[in-house]
């Protein structure tokens, strides 16, 4: 029994079905008691209490990145296996990707105003999410603007292929161009300079809430995309006949 | 593919082929700004290599959508997929053609514009180097982003949406290249990188988009 | 005995992400035509554009001998702005061939040559359409609905411009439905080959898997 049976998409809908309730349930739990557990921390004693925004935007980011990773994963199987279910997964996700980069955009301005004094800078990594955001953004315009699933599923996987080229490479060059004043990573591996324990364990905790919620949230659109599509055959099947 | 490259040459400088828009649009572009930032060259000058850059790469992306559009269009294309040029052959003749017809005017007029701009004398040598090194870039993936976007009926602006995300590493070396010869600093390294992105998407790009091609003529 | 032109070998092809013809064998040899014919719909383009290459077929085998096809269909490629003469030298170059003039003279466009192919009309567009197949010098002709707008001492001409690619070791696989009175081609009908509606095993699109 391979892997590549759950590409069937009757198999698909029957696991992912007894999957997504326990996924919702798993997901909506860890999200809540990261964030409140993340919310009751002592305040920082630089940066006060602000720093309670990151139990929101560290793992959008995060996600936001590995969406697209995931996305580039998909299309690659379906360029080279040609199982649709795996295009279908990565149109469903484009958009939960580009809503979690505007997520982590979006509270950085809110970190960045207190503590930089503005809302936007042209720092490398928030230019790098505003980057990843266009890309997000073209593919899912291309995507729906091209009728006929079997082009559009191709063209968009080419698309994917191509941009994550590109997004990786305006990573490097965008570093060339400014030096930026985000700080570092915020989970290092590196010994020395890691966050305190209490702040790192909600932290843990809502990055798997955010990790769970994706993977709900992709269940849940790309049932839906089977669903959409199984009517279109129908249709099409009727039309021909 | 001689054949192939002389007959767009042709066709661009015919009636209705468009040669010379692009350099009429980047003229405007720069006589506009001034009236946006103001007229002293203190306030000019610092920006220049920024709009000298970024008005190339808007001009280069007005004429993206005739590469492959008007072929497709007439049914030359699938004659063309049927000929004894591979593909990404017609790809790299068409973008070449694209380069010619539009950029090489570009890359002329710079300097002109520049001087318009308050560009210091001292880095138009740089200018011209770093339109004529990375513009190839644009039109191999401007080619990529017309290839994707041919069928499609209300293609302009979405080619738009997809080409210019791919132009932003091209865009940064570019303009660093000028504006650190313009600050009397090293361009090389700049230049250098600039050279790197253009002959790996000239050497790869057009897999990718003879691939969106074949797509699209099924 | 030289292999056969083109053999099809138990093909299926596919329009919108669906089987529309399937089991479909048959061989062309040089000097020969074969039309095809079937109510609209039925995928006779989709089968010509498969054989030209095109697109992919989704089951079967096309063999060929590389680089032998020329193909035409409803648009010519015609560039407006260029003459009669220029547009069809234009092919005679990318194909490697010659003997424009001869192609003119055969789609009676000489007194034409000079002028900027925007200013035809419709059929002797399609005239020049059709010259364009002798200059590619490529044995086998792939038509669809070559006789569109032609007048009928056109279609007389093209009929004659056919008999004379077949009497020279060439062949054609057409798709019309005006009677050209080449008796010598082939009839094949596309309706016994209508593909069944089922799930086959290898889907040919969205609409096959997901159905």
């Amino acid at each position: 029994m391979s892997i590549w049976e759950y590409a069937n998409p009757v198999k698909f809908m029957r696991v992912s079905g007894a999957m997504l309730p326990w996924t919702v349930a798993a997901a909506v739990l860890c999200c809540v008691a990261g964030v409140v557990w993340g919310f009751l921390t002592p305040l920082d004693y630089k940066q006060g209490a602000t720093v309670k925004i990151l139990f929101l935007h560290v793992p959008a980011a995060m996600m936001a990145i590995n969406i697209w990773v995931m996305m580039l994963v998909a299309s690659l199987i379906w360029l080279i296996r040609r199982h649709h279910v795996s295009a279908l997964a990565a149109k469903a996700a484009a958009p939960v990707g580009a809503v979690m980069t505007l997520i982590a955009l979006a509270t950085g301005a809110i970190w960045g105003q207190p503590m930089w004094g503005s809302w936007w800078e042209w720092d490398p990594r928030l230019t790098s999410f505003l980057i990843l955001f266009l890309f997000y953004v073209g593919y899912i315009a291309l995507w729906s603007a091209v009728e006929d699933p079997d082009s559009a599923a191709d063209l968009t996987g080419v698309l994917c292929l191509v941009g994550s080229v590109f997004a990786l490479l305006s990573r490097y060059a965008v570093l060339f161009w400014n030096q930026g004043l985000h700080q570092g990573a915020s989970l290092s591996v590196a010994p020395g300079e890691r966050m305190s324990a209490i702040y790192r364990y909600p932290l843990y905790l809502s990055m798997l809430g955010f990790f769970l919620l994706f993977l709900a949230l992709l269940l849940i659109r790309t049932r839906t995309e089977i669903r959409k599509r199984r009517l279109a055959a129908l249709i099409a099947r009727e039309m021909r006949t | 593919m001689i054949a192939l490259l002389k007959r767009d040459l042709v066709l661009a400088t015919r009636a209705g082929g468009g040669f010379g828009l692009a350099v009429a649009f980047f003229l405007i572009l720069c006589s506009l700004v001034p009236f946006g930032v103001g007229p002293q060259s203190a306030t000019l000058r610092p920006v220049a290599p920024g709009i000298l850059w970024v008005g190339a790469l808007l001009s280069c992306l007005l004429s993206l959508d005739r590469i492959f559009a008007l072929d497709h269009e007439d049914g030359s294309l699938d004659l063309l997929a049927t000929a004894p040029i591979p593909l990404e052959g017609v790809v790299a003749i068409k973008a070449l053609a694209h380069w010619l017809t539009t950029a090489v005017p570009l890359i002329i007029a710079a300097p002109l514009f520049g001087v318009l701009l308050q560009l210091p004398a001292a880095a138009m040598p740089m200018l011209v180097a770093s339109l004529a090194i990375g513009t190839p870039a644009l039109s191999v993936l401007g080619a990529f982003g017309a290839a994707v976007t041919v069928g499609l009926r209300r293609g302009g602006l979405l080619l738009s949406l997809l080409v210019l995300p791919l132009y932003i590493p091209t865009l940064i070396f570019g303009t660093e290249a000028i504006r650190r010869s313009a600050e009397g600093g090293q361009a090389g390294v700049a230049l250098m990188l600039l050279a790197g992105i253009s002959a790996a998407v000239l050497a790869l790009v057009p897999f990718a988009a003879a691939a969106a091609l074949r797509i699209n003529l099924r | 005995m030289t292999p056969a032109l083109l053999a099809v070998h138990d093909l299926a092809v596919a329009r919108g992400g669906l089987r529309a013809v399937e089991g479909l064998s048959f061989t062309l040899d040089r000097g020969q035509a074969l039309i095809l014919r079937g109510p609209n719909g039925i995928g006779k383009t989709t089968l010509l554009r498969t054989i030209a290459g095109l697109q992919p077929p989704v089951a079967g085998r096309i063999d060929m001998p590389e680089d032998c096809v020329a193909y035409a269909a409803h648009a010519d490629g015609i560039k407006t702005t260029l003459t009669v003469a220029e547009n069809l030298g234009f092919w005679a170059q990318v194909f490697g061939g010659g003997g424009v003039d001869d192609a003119l003279a055969a789609m009676d466009l000489r007194a034409l040559a000079d002028r900027a192919a925007g200013t035809l009309s419709a059929g002797q567009k399609r005239r020049l359409g059709l010259a364009r197949l002798l200059v590619t010098g490529r044995p086998l002709w792939i038509l669809d609905e070559p006789t569109v707008s032609l007048d009928q001492a056109s279609v007389a001409l093209f009929a004659a411009a056919i008999r004379a690619h077949l009497a020279s070791g060439g062949a054609a696989v057409m798709a019309t439905h005006i009677d050209l009175s080449l008796s010598e081609a082939r009839h094949l009908d596309l309706t016994r080959f209508r593909a069944v509606p089922g799930k086959p095993s290898i889907p040919a699109g969205f609409n096959e898997a997901f159905a």
